[in-house]
């Protein structure tokens, strides 16, 4: 991957004290921008990605050559509209494009990182991104969105600046890391660190990379982020360019080889430690746990305007966890609409081509932004 | 805009903070915003509507009275209107103690089913009563509480609220309903609006 010419990087020289106890400083944060900034500066939205999400969020990703992850929403005359809107997004620290994380050279060492790269969080990726604010010169944002694991960035950025941003959307996530989560993130990290070629985290000194396992990890969470419905009207039990069962191992089922296919494809863009210290941030994130069992608390000190957005059949984030946002918001008497998107497309549901959720987030946007 | 909707404006002072349960397509909401400048807010079941309220600027959320108005503290609006749905709900003596909880005034309005259409149209028919402001079936129909402006009068003597206001609509004419022209009132107005308070 020649990914380093096609890469914008700001090296944050302010020390960031991470919540595992470490400071880390001069460290590399990627990021992309779409659009334009105004005069004011208050046109600015940061996105934030989900889990294995980068920065960039649409046109043609330049390391991957395929679309950027969030194309459907983003762009000119999109839900978050490039025409009028500066769209600026960061590789999460602990990530893999660019940004610090464990396939960096540890400089005191001189050796990759890999585990020994300090446990990352919710909040110290946050923490590192607000950096961009500063580097830009914006004062306040119009608005910070996210999905899933951009979703609890976008509560966790609210919470420890709320006076930064003026609208708040958090889409298909969550306040706290339910067990079922958890479950299935270990999942994740197991196949990984089962497979031999990870070597303890060691595999980029040794040459090898454990593709197996993040193919498997890969495999089993992109399960979760589709419906069994959704699963059963694409997929049912066609069979892959065969007329009858083979009686063996091989991808009898469409749904075995396009899971095949999902694993395969991901090695080639993901890394495997990024993929066990990410996970482990979103395991780690429990907002009401922050603020003593009482989420309201965490947004009693900003005016934002929220609006939560989740899906019918998403079962990873149901909306129920999302309802609990709403629940702390009004507890507090704060700004907060909420819908849920009837949509049979699971978690995955806020990347697709979802005409409901797509016009939503735009009203929201454009009409807030006009009454600002 | 319905008559309905100009007496509710009217009855809501300025920059008070509203909370319109079942706020359809928000066409309440956002006369109150533009005309009396208050804090509003919206809860409606059906997606649909929330989106169009959203694409209108509202603040509103997705959601269901009977459970959903439990996520507000006590006094947290002004006001709190129900427009013609507390017919619909499996229980409104808890709607009604809910809606004074949340706020502390509420607004209800009530289609009437002692207007003498609806009398004439059972006592000749036989049938359920079909009329303009009740165009269901009794199979099909959300209203499964139909009361008329006398059994609200009374139904505040028996649960403990305070009716502060009662207005009679009348083909889009308004009058105010005391003890004396009830029996007319509940015979001639097709709406009932009362301003109540714990």
């Amino acid at each position: 991957m020649n990914i380093k010419e096609s890469i914008k990087t700001l090296v944050i020289k302010k020390p960031l004290k991470l919540d595992c106890g470490k400071t880390i400083n001069n460290f590399p944060l990627a990021y992309e921008t779409y659009g334009s900034l105004n005069k004011n500066k208050d046109n600015a939205i940061l996105v934030f990605h989900a889990l294995t999400g980068d920065q960039f969020v649409t046109g043609i990703n330049p390391v991957t050559k395929k679309d950027g992850w969030w194309s459907y929403a983003v762009g000119p005359n999109k839900s978050i509209d490039t025409n009028k809107y500066f769209v600026i997004c960061a590789n999460v620290i602990g990530g893999c494009m660019g940004s610090f994380g464990p396939s960096h050279k540890n400089p005191d060492t001189n050796k990759i990182y890999g585990t020994d790269f300090p446990v990352i969080t919710i909040n110290d990726m946050v923490n590192a991104q607000v950096n961009l604010l500063d580097h830009f010169e914006i004062k306040k944002l119009f608005s910070v969105v996210g999905g899933s694991m951009g979703g609890m960035q976008v509560l966790q950025f609210i919470s420890n600046y709320p006076d930064k941003a003026g609208t708040v959307v958090p889409i298909a996530c969550t306040s706290s890391h339910s067990a079922q989560n958890i479950a299935f993130n270990e999942l994740g990290r197991q196949a990984i660190a089962s497979d031999h070629n990870w070597s303890d985290g060691k595999y980029l000194s040794n040459n090898t990379l454990p593709d197996k396992g993040l193919s498997v990890a890969r495999m089993a969470a992109h399960i979760t982020y589709l419906s069994k419905k959704g699963l059963q009207e694409k997929f049912g039990r066609k069979l892959q360019e065969r007329d009858a069962l083979k009686f063996g191992f091989d991808a009898d089922f469409q749904i075995e080889s396009y899971l095949r296919y999902q694993g395969s494809v991901f090695v080639d863009r993901f890394d495997a430690n990024s993929y066990l210290y990410i996970t482990r941030a979103m395991d780690y994130f429990d907002l009401v746990k922050q603020f003593d069992g009482n989420l309201s608390n965490a947004f009693k000190k900003t005016k934002a305007k929220f609006f939560v957005i989740s899906f019918t059949s998403d079962w990873l984030y149901p909306t129920q966890e999302n309802k609990d946002i709403v629940i702390a918001l009004n507890a507090i008497g704060a700004d907060v609409g909420f819908v849920e998107i009837k949509s049979d497309k699971g978690h995955d549901s806020f990347l697709l081509d979802v005409p409901d959720f797509l016009n939503t987030l735009k009203n929201f946007l454009d009409k807030s932004y006009s009454e600002r | 805009m319905k008559t309905e909707y100009k007496i509710i404006v009217n009855l809501i002072e300025e920059k008070t903070r509203v909370l319109d349960v079942g706020c359809d397509d928000g066409t309440l909401l956002e006369s109150l915003k533009k005309n009396k400048n208050v804090d509003a807010r919206g809860i409606e079941i059906s997606k649909d509507k929330v989106q169009t309220c959203v694409s209108k600027g509202l603040t509103v959320i997705e959601g269901n009275a009977e459970l959903d108005l439990k996520q507000f503290p006590n006094d947290s609006f002004d006001y709190v209107v129900l427009g013609q749905t507390l017919q619909a709900f499996i229980n409104p003596e808890i709607v009604i103690k809910e809606l004074l909880r949340v706020g502390k005034k509420a607004i209800i309005t009530i289609p009437n089913f002692g207007h003498w259409k609806v009398r004439l149209n059972l006592l000749i028919k036989g049938t359920m009563p079909i009329t303009e402001s009740l165009p269901n079936d009794w199979y099909n129909t959300p209203n499964i509480h139909m009361c008329t402006i006398k059994d609200f009068v009374k139904f505040s003597k028996i649960i403990n609220f305070k009716i502060f206001k009662s207005l009679a609509l009348t083909n889009k004419n308004i009058s105010t309903i005391n003890n004396s022209n009830l029996f007319y009132k509940n015979l001639f107005a097709e709406l009932g609006i009362f301003l109540i308070e714990k």
